[in-house]
C-alpha cells in the first residue's frame, strides 16, 4: 500500500509537471484527488489494515494529498501566470501608430496676445473696460486736446457716419480715458480697454481699416512718468521675454504731456540693422505719456492734485511681434490652416 | 523733413558718424526715420582726362578713347558721344563701378574692340539739366569748368559727399519743418554751439518801396503776417553750384536765381515765399483777400482752379495772381526777361491753407508748411535773407524798406520753472540749474525763474510742456522704472466678460476655432443672406466717406461675416471647419446720436457627420457651461437665411435668444459653399441676463435607480419634443430621467406613423421604489400619452 501511495504522488507529480492548461489540471486533479480518484481508491482499502498500520498510513496518504495539493496550486499558478504573459503578448501594439486626434478649438492669435496682456495688467490692479466704436468726435478728438483743424480729423483719414463729422468710427480706444474717468470718476483709477478701432487705410501687409487697440489709463495722486516706464517695461518683458532691451524717446500726442513712444531692440539683430527692423535696430511698440492736464481738466479731474498716464499699444502689430506672423492680412482671413498653429 | 548733414554743420559743427547722430536725435526727441548717403548709388566713378581719341575702326559713330584716371596707367574705353574731345575732363566709370539704378559697369568690347570702363553723361549720374543748366545734355558730362582733379570721386564733384538725414517731425513743432529748426535741436542735442546769421542788405536800388508796391490785406482774419520786399534790375541767370547743390541735396529742383532764392530761404528757415514778377502786378497794388467772385485762377504749374469765395487770394488791382501760401499765378511767374521782383514773405492762417489745398487736391511744399501755422516773427528775416542772397549772387538790386503788414502776432509767453513739480510729475530729482541749461541749451531763455517762450515754441505752454523738454535733455532713459505706489486697487474681469472668457473657453473645448472678422460689411450682404427687403435688419449705420462699398456699413447681422469666413476656408479645401466669433452688431437706435452695441456668439460649420443634432449638442453644451438656463428649440420654418424645415429658434426664459440650423442651401449657393454649413446665433448681451442661479451641490443617490423603455407608435407630424412634454408631466417627480435612443420607420409600423423608443429613469430620493412604484408611473405615462396624443405602446 505505500508503494501504491507512492506510485500515486510520483503520477501526480509527473502528470502536473506537463499539465499545459486550466481544463487539464482539473481533470488531473479529479483523477488523483476526486472522490472516484486514485488516492480515494487507495483510502478505501485503509479499512483492511490493522490497527497500528492504520494511522501510520493515514499520515501518509494525508501527506501525498498534501503534496499533489501543493503542487496542484503551483502548477495552478505558473498555468496562470503563463496564460497572463501569452495575453499580454498578444495584446502588444504599436506605439508608434499616431493617437486619436481631439479636436479642439483654437484661441485667435490677437486674442491670445491680448489675453496675456490682460493677465499681465489684471495682476497690477487693471480693470478691463469696453465701450462704443461708433463714437462721438468729440470724445475721439476734442476731449483728447485734438485740434479742429488737425489733419487725423480729415476725411481722408477717418471714417465718419454724419455728414457734421460729429460721429465717426473710433479712430483710436483713447476716447476710452475720457469715457473712464467720466464713468469712475473718483481716482483711483486703473483701466485697460482694447477694443476695434479704425483708420481710413487700404488693405495690405502691414495696414488694415480695422484693426485692435490696448488703451490703458492710471490716474492716481503722485503718478509720475518713471511709474509709466516701470510699468511699460513689465509688460514688455513679460510679452516678449526678460532680456528683451527697451528705450523710450520723447514723441508727441495732444492728449498726453510729456509723450514718448517706446521701441524694443530688434529680437532678430540685436540692435545691428536688418530687414526686420528696417535697418533701425528697434521696433517701435506704443506710443504713451503722462495724461494731460487740459484731458483731465476735461473729464472734471483736478489736475493740481492728479496726474496719470496713458498709453496705446497696437494690438496686430504685437501678435505679429509675439507669434512671428509676417503679414497682417493673415489677421482677418481667418484660414483655419492659421488658425490652428496657435 | 530732410536735410543735408554739409549744409546743417554752416550752422552747428557736429561731425559724428551718420549711426550716432541718427541716436542722438532721436531720443532727444528728433525721430530720424532715414539717414541715406548721397554717394551711395555711385561707386568706383571718377574724374578721367581723354588723353586721345580715335575713331572706331568697325563703326562709324563710335569713338576710342584712352583714359588717364590718375591710377598711372592709360586705360581704353570706347564711347559712341559725339562731344568728347582730347583734353577734356571726363567722368569716368571704371571696370566694376556702379551707377544709379543699379547699374553695374564692367570691361567688355564693343565691336571687336576692348572697352574698360564708360564714359558717363549726368543723366546717368542721376544728375538732370536743372542741376547742370550750362551743360550738354546729349552727351558726355565735360567736366573742364567744374574745378576737379584727375582721379577724383566724381560724388565729390557732384556734391554726393553728404548724408541725407530724414527726420519725422511731430505737429507740435512746425519750426522744426527748417534747417535752423533742427540745427537748434542738434545743437541742443549735442550740447555744441549754434551759429546763426543776421541777414545784412545792403539795398539802395533806385526807387521808394511805397511808391512802387502797396500792399493791403483785407481778409485780416487769414493773413496773420504780410512781410515784402522788391529788387529791381534782375539778372535771371542759373544759381551757383553750391545752392544748386545744397537745393539737390534738399531734394528741390532748381530753377534759377530768384526762384531758387526763394527755396532755399525756405528750407534754411521753413518760411515758404515767392516771388512775384512786378510787371504783371497790375498798379503796384498786392491785396490780400479772399476770392470772392473771382471764379478760376491758373496756377503756375499751367492747371486752372476753381476757386471757391472763402479761398485766399493774391491779387493784384484787378485779379488775383496766386493762391496764397499754396502757388503763384501763371500770370506773375518769374521769367527769363523779369525785371523787377517782389518777394512776398508772409504768414498764413493753417487751417484756412489746409482747407484751400485740400479742396483744390494740390498739396504743396509750401501749403504744408504754412498749414501747421508758422511763426510770424519768421517772415522779416526770412525776406531780408532773400534780399541778401540776391546782392551775394549779384541777381538785382534791392530796394531799401520792408512792407510789413502785421495783423496779429502772438504775445510773448512765460511760464515760471517749477523744478519740484517737473520732478515730481516725471518721477526725477534733477536739480533747477540742469533744468536751466537744457531750456537754454535750446535758446530757451530762463531769467528770474521764469521761462521765457520764443516765438517759435508755441507749443510750449503749461509746466508739464516744460516737463519733456527737461526730460528729453536729461535723457527719458535716465529716468527711473518704478512702479506704481499709492491706493491698492482691485483688477479683474468683470461679470460679462467672465461669461465671454467661459463662452469661449467652451466653444474651443468642443472643437471651435475663433475668427475675429471687419465690422463693416457691403450692404449687398444682406441680399446673400435672403434678408427681406423691409427686414428691419437693413437700417444700417452707414459710413459717409467708406474705402469702398465692400465695407460701407456696420453689420446688423454677424451671419454674412460668418459665412464669408467660411465659404474662404470652402474655397481653400478646408475639410470639416468648426468657427466661432464673438463679435459686435451695430443697431440704430431711434432719437439716440450712437447705436447700440451687443454682442453676437455664432458658431458655423461644415464638413463629414456634422448635423442639426450634432451642432444642437454643442449648443446645449455651451449653454450648460455658461451656466444658463436650460434652452427650448422650438421649429421654424421663417427665417430667410435657414433651410425651413431644419430651423430652430433657441428659446430660453421664454425669450427668443438665438437661432439655429442648417443654413438655406441657395445662401450657400450664393457663398459658392456646395456643402450643408450649419450655424447657430446667440444674442450673446441678453444671455448675460438669463444665468441660471450659480450651481451649488446636490447629494449624490442614496437609492438605485429603476430603468424602464418605452417603445411608442405615433403619428409622423407629433415631434419628440411633444412626447417629451407630455411623460415629463405625467411621470411626476420620480421620474428623473427621459432619454430618445431609437426612431424607427419601415416594416411593422404603418405608413405615416413612427415608432419612437425612450429609456425612463425612475428614482426617489428617500426609498427604493417598488414594482408598484414603477408600473404606477408607466401606466400614468401611457394614459396621458394615449390621451393627449394618441399614443399607443408599439
Amino acid at each position: 500500500m505505500k508503494e501504491q501511495l507512492e506510485k500515486i504522488r510520483q503520477e501526480a507529480l509527473d502528470a502536473l509537471d506537463h499539465a499545459g492548461d486550466a481544463a487539464e489540471l482539473d481533470a488531473l486533479r479529479v483523477r488523483f484527488l476526486g472522490k472516484k480518484g486514485e488516492l480515494t481508491g487507495v483510502l478505501k482499502m485503509m479499512g483492511k489494515l490493522s490497527a497500528e498500520e492504520r494511522p501510520v498510513m493515514g499520515q501518509a496518504a494525508n501527506n501525498v494529498r498534501a503534496a499533489i495539493e501543493e503542487k496542484l496550486e503551483q502548477t495552478r499558478l505558473a498555468l496562470k501566470e503563463k496564460a497572463l504573459q501569452a495575453r499580454l503578448a498578444a495584446e502588444t501594439i504599436d506605439v508608434t501608430i499616431p493617437g486619436e486626434p481631439v479636436k479642439l478649438g483654437h484661441r485667435h492669435p490677437m486674442n491670445k496676445a491680448l489675453d496675456e496682456a490682460k493677465e499681465i495688467f489684471i495682476s497690477m490692479g487693471f480693470q478691463i473696460l469696453e465701450g462704443p466704436e461708433v463714437e462721438l468726435a468729440d470724445y475721439n478728438f476734442t476731449r483728447l486736446n485734438i485740434a479742429e483743424n488737425h489733419p487725423s480729423r480729415d476725411r481722408s483719414d477717418t471714417f465718419y457716419i454724419t455728414d457734421d463729422e460729429s460721429v465717426l468710427l473710433r479712430t483710436q480706444t483713447s476716447p476710452m480715458q475720457i469715457r473712464a474717468m467720466e464713468q469712475i470718476k473718483q481716482p483711483p483709477i486703473r483701466v485697460l480697454a482694447p477694443g476695434r478701432v479704425y483708420r481710413k487705410d487700404e488693405v495690405d501687409a502691414t495696414h488694415s481699416p480695422m484693426f485692435h487697440q490696448i488703451e490703458g489709463l492710471v490716474v492716481d495722486k503722485g503718478i509720475t512718468m518713471a511709474d509709466l516706464k516701470g510699468t511699460l517695461e513689465v509688460l514688455i518683458k513679460a510679452m516678449y521675454g526678460q532680456e528683451s532691451v527697451v528705450r523710450f524717446r520723447p514723441h508727441h500726442f495732444p492728449f498726453t504731456e510729456p509723450s514718448c513712444e517706446v521701441d524694443v531692440q530688434c529680437f532678430n539683430c540685436k540692435g545691428a540693422g536688418c530687414p526686420m527692423c528696417k535697418g533701425e535696430g528697434w521696433i517701435e511698440l506704443l506710443g504713451a505719456g503722462m495724461v494731460h492736464p487740459d484731458v483731465l481738466a476735461n473729464c472734471g479731474i483736478d489736475p493740481d492734485i492728479y496726474s496719470g498716464f496713458a498709453f496705446g499699444i497696437g494690438l496686430e502689430r504685437m501678435a505679429m511681434r509675439r507669434f512671428k506672423i509676417n503679414d497682417l492680412r493673415m489677421i482677418f482671413e481667418n484660414d483655419i490652416r492659421f488658425l490652428s498653429q496657435f | 523733413m530732410n536735410i543735408s548733414r554739409k549744409w546743417l554743420r554752416e550752422f552747428t559743427d557736429i561731425t559724428v558718424s551718420d549711426r550716432e547722430f541718427d541716436s542722438v536725435m532721436t531720443l532727444a526727441g528728433q525721430k530720424v526715420e532715414t539717414v541715406t548717403r548721397m554717394d551711395a548709388e555711385i561707386k568706383n566713378v571718377v574724374v578721367g582726362r581723354v588723353c586721345s581719341i580715335v575713331r572706331h575702326e568697325n563703326s562709324d559713330h563710335m569713338w576710342v578713347c584712352q583714359i588717364d584716371d590718375g591710377s598711372g596707367t592709360l586705360i581704353q574705353v570706347v564711347t559712341g558721344a559725339q562731344n568728347v574731345h582730347e583734353g577734356d575732363l571726363v567722368p569716368f566709370a571704371r571696370d566694376d563701378s556702379w551707377l544709379p539704378g543699379g547699374i553695374h559697369i564692367v570691361s567688355g568690347a564693343l565691336r571687336g574692340v576692348r572697352s574698360d570702363g564708360m564714359l558717363c553723361s549726368f543723366k546717368e549720374l542721376g544728375l538732370t539739366q536743372n542741376d547742370l543748366p550750362d551743360a550738354f545734355a546729349d552727351g558726355i558730362w565735360i567736366l573742364n569748368n567744374e574745378e576737379c582733379a584727375i582721379g577724383q570721386d566724381i560724388n565729390e564733384v557732384i556734391g554726393n559727399d553728404d548724408s541725407i538725414v530724414e527726420f519725422e517731425i511731430t505737429n507740435n513743432r512746425p519750426d522744426c519743418y527748417s534747417l535752423i529748426g533742427l540745427a537748434r535741436e542738434a545743437a541742443a542735442a549735442f550740447d555744441v554751439p549754434l551759429h546763426l546769421h543776421e541777414p545784412v542788405v545792403r539795398g539802395g536800388a533806385e526807387g521808394s518801396l511805397p511808391e512802387l508796391l502797396d500792399v493791403e490785406v483785407p481778409a485780416e482774419d487769414l493773413c496773420l503776417r504780410y512781410s515784402a520786399r522788391m529788387v529791381r534790375n534782375v539778372r535771371i541767370a542759373p544759381s551757383p553750384k553750391w545752392m544748386r547743390q545744397r537745393l539737390r541735396a534738399a531734394g528741390i529742383r532748381p530753377i534759377n536765381n530768384i526762384v531758387d532764392i526763394t527755396n532755399y530761404v525756405m528750407v534754411e528757415y521753413g518760411q515758404p515765399m515767392h516771388a512775384f514778377d512786378y510787371r504783371y502786378v497790375k498798379g503796384g497794388k498786392i491785396i490780400v483777400r479772399r476770392a470772392g467772385d473771382d471764379k478760376t485762377l491758373t496756377t503756375l504749374d499751367g492747371v486752372v482752379r476753381s476757386l471757391q469765395p472763402d479761398m485766399l487770394v493774391i491779387a493784384d488791382e484787378t485779379k488775383p495772381v496766386g493762391l496764397a501760401g499754396i502757388m503763384g499765378g501763371e500770370n506773375s511767374e518769374i521769367v527769363a526777361d523779369t525785371t523787377d521782383v517782389v518777394f512776398e514773405s508772409a504768414n498764413f492762417l493753417g487751417s484756412s491753407i489746409r482747407r484751400t489745398a485740400l479742396a483744390l487736391g494740390m498739396r504743396t511744399e509750401a501749403s504744408a508748411k504754412f498749414e501747421k501755422d508758422l511763426d510770424p516773427m519768421l517772415t522779416i528775416p526770412a525776406v531780408n535773407r532773400a534780399c541778401e542772397l540776391v546782392e551775394l549772387l549779384g541777381a538785382g538790386e534791392v530796394v531799401d524798406g520792408v512792407i510789413d503788414i502785421i495783423n496779429h502776432v502772438p504775445q510773448p509767453v512765460s511760464i515760471p520753472l517749477e523744478p519740484e513739480k517737473l520732478n515730481a510729475l516725471l518721477g526725477t530729482d534733477i536739480p533747477k540749474e540742469d533744468m536751466i541749461a537744457y531750456l537754454r541749451r535750446e535758446q530757451v531763455p530762463v531769467s528770474d525763474d521764469m521761462v521765457h517762450v520764443p516765438s517759435w515754441r508755441p507749443d510750449l505752454r503749461i509746466t508739464a510742456d516744460l516737463a519733456e523738454e527737461v526730460a528729453r535733455y536729461y535723457g527719458y532713459n535716465r529716468i527711473d522704472n518704478t512702479l506704481m505706489r499709492g491706493t491698492t486697487t482691485m483688477g479683474g474681469y468683470t461679470a460679462a466678460q467672465k461669461l465671454e472668457n467661459a463662452a469661449g473657453a467652451a466653444a474651443r473645448a468642443i472643437g471651435y476655432s475663433e475668427i475675429i472678422t471687419y465690422s463693416f460689411v457691403s450692404p449687398a450682404v444682406f441680399d446673400l443672406i435672403r434678408l427681406p427687403q423691409d427686414s428691419p435688419l437693413r437700417e444700417t449705420i452707414r459710413l459717409i466717406n467708406p474705402l469702398g462699398e465692400d465695407t460701407s456699413i456696420m453689420r446688423t447681422v454677424i451671419l454674412p461675416s460668418m459665412m464669408d469666413i467660411l465659404a474662404r476656408n470652402y474655397s481653400y479645401k478646408n475639410q470639416s471647419v468648426k468657427l466661432y466669433e464673438l463679435g459686435k452688431i451695430y443697431l440704430p437706435r431711434k432719437g439716440q446720436t450712437l447705436p447700440d452695441e451687443p454682442k453676437r456668439l455664432i458658431l458655423g460649420t461644415y464638413g463629414e457627420h456634422e448635423t442639426f443634432f450634432t451642432m444642437k449638442g454643442e449648443v446645449d453644451t455651451i449653454l450648460s457651461q455658461l451656466n444658463v438656463h436650460p434652452a427650448v428649440y422650438r421649429a421654424a420654418s421663417g427665417n430667410p437665411s435657414y433651410h425651413p424645415g431644419r430651423c430652430a429658434e433657441i428659446v430660453i426664459d421664454g425669450k427668443v435668444l438665438g437661432v439655429i440650423g442648417q443654413i438655406h442651401p441657395l445662401v450657400c449657393e450664393n457663398y459658392g459653399i456646395h456643402d450643408e454649413v450649419y450655424a447657430a446665433e446667440l444674442d450673446f448681451t441678453a444671455l448675460a441676463d438669463a444665468l441660471a442661479p450659480e450651481r451649488v451641490f446636490h447629494s449624490l443617490p442614496r437609492f438605485p435607480t429603476v430603468s424602464r423603455d418605452l417603445a411608442l407608435v405615433c403619428d409622423e407630424t407629433v415631434t419628440v419634443g411633444t412626447l417629451e412634454d407630455c411623460i415629463r408631466k405625467a411621470g411626476g417627480e420620480l421620474l428623473r430621467g427621459i432619454r430618445l435612443f431609437d426612431i424607427y420607420r419601415g416594416p411593422g409600423i404603418a405608413p405615416g406613423k413612427k415608432s419612437i423608443a425612450f429609456n425612463l429613469e425612475l428614482r426617489a430620493d428617500d426609498r427604493t421604489l417598488t414594482d408598484e412604484d414603477t408600473t404606477g408611473v408607466v401606466a400614468a405615462v401611457l394614459k396621458a400619452l394615449k390621451e393627449e396624443l394618441s399614443v399607443a405602446l408599439r
